[in-house]
């Protein structure tokens, strides 16, 4: 059931993402982003980063599979056939490289409904494996209310 | 007009608009990299049945091709710390060899402790299809 019952409620984090050499590379690729950080290793490790450099974006392709597994979840109702993705925002508190561990927690901000949509906001907060914060990404979702 | 990114960065300098070209080989690529096979992304037939004109791009590949711009300025990806953005239109992708070009524009809206706030404009067909689209720049000090 979308209702106000789901603001505030924390998901349990999920598994951590191992962000792959070749996955960022591959990703910078297909965004038309040519650095050689995001490319060749030695060019990242020259450049003083551990590893090949994630585009900021790279995150979000990582952490929405994490809110379509919550928002598919029939306990929650959300009718996803009819989502639109409204508004997105990403905030690094560190650049994502290759090699990273990241585990994504999902803090149902606000639920907004009116003239026959629900519009969700979302946080999912991005930390490495020693529980340091990487990213926080909000979300904002639309869908058509009614259907649940 | 500041071609890049530097100490001397200040409120109201440009970048250097430019247009980027994206085909439905560059949504096949994009899907496959991210993971999203939303079929309103590769299918006129799916994307017809949902009320749209034909193909649209994932409006995450439109925000990422507003990060690149910014990401050339500031010297790299590594210098972009933040990027949001309000999806307002769709950017139509016709089945052609040359796609849909979307016009990008920045301005720098302000500069507090080394970090530039850019204001990004992305067009298509001559009207916005990312709302308050911004970005914060870590600049080299």
């Amino acid at each position: 059931m979308v209702d106000q019952s789901l603001v505030g409620r924390t998901l349990p984090p999920t598994a951590p993402y191992l962000v792959g050499r070749q996955k960022v590379t591959e990703f910078a690729l297909a965004i038309g982003e040519g650095d050689s950080v995001c490319l060749d290793v030695d060019a990242a490790r020259a450049a003083g980063h551990p590893d090949v450099v994630a585009p900021p974006t790279f995150t979000i392709a990582f952490v929405l599979p994490a809110i379509e597994a919550f928002l598919r979840d029939p306990e929650v109702g959300w009718d996803y056939a009819h989502m639109v993705h409204a508004e997105q925002s990403i905030s690094l508190h560190r650049p994502v490289h290759a090699g990273d561990e990241l585990a994504t927690t999902i803090h149902v901000d606000d639920l907004r409904t009116r003239a026959g949509s629900h519009m969700l906001t979302l946080r999912c907060e991005v930390a490495d494996t020693a529980g340091a914060a990487v990213a926080t990404c909000k979300a904002v979702l639309v869908t058509q209310a009614g259907a649940e | 007009m500041s071609a890049q990114a530097g100490p001397g960065t200040a409120k109201g300098d440009e970048i250097a608009p430019t247009t980027v070209r994206v085909t439905r080989a560059d949504l096949v690529r994009y899907a496959g990299a991210s993971g999203d096979f939303n079929p309103i992304h590769w299918s006129d037939r799916v994307a017809g049945e949902v009320g749209l004109p034909g193909v649209i791009a994932h409006g995450m590949l439109t925000m990422a091709l507003a990060g690149r711009f910014v990401s050339a300025w500031a010297g790299g990806p590594a210098a972009v710390r933040g990027l949001g953005v309000r999806f307002t239109r769709p950017v139509v992708v016709p089945d052609d060899d040359t796609g849909a070009a979307i016009e990008l524009s920045g301005t720098v809206s302000g500069v507090e402790d080394g970090v530039a706030t850019v204001v990004v404009t992305a067009k298509f067909d001559g009207r916005t299809v990312l709302g308050k689209a911004t970005a914060q720049v870590l600049l080299p000090s």
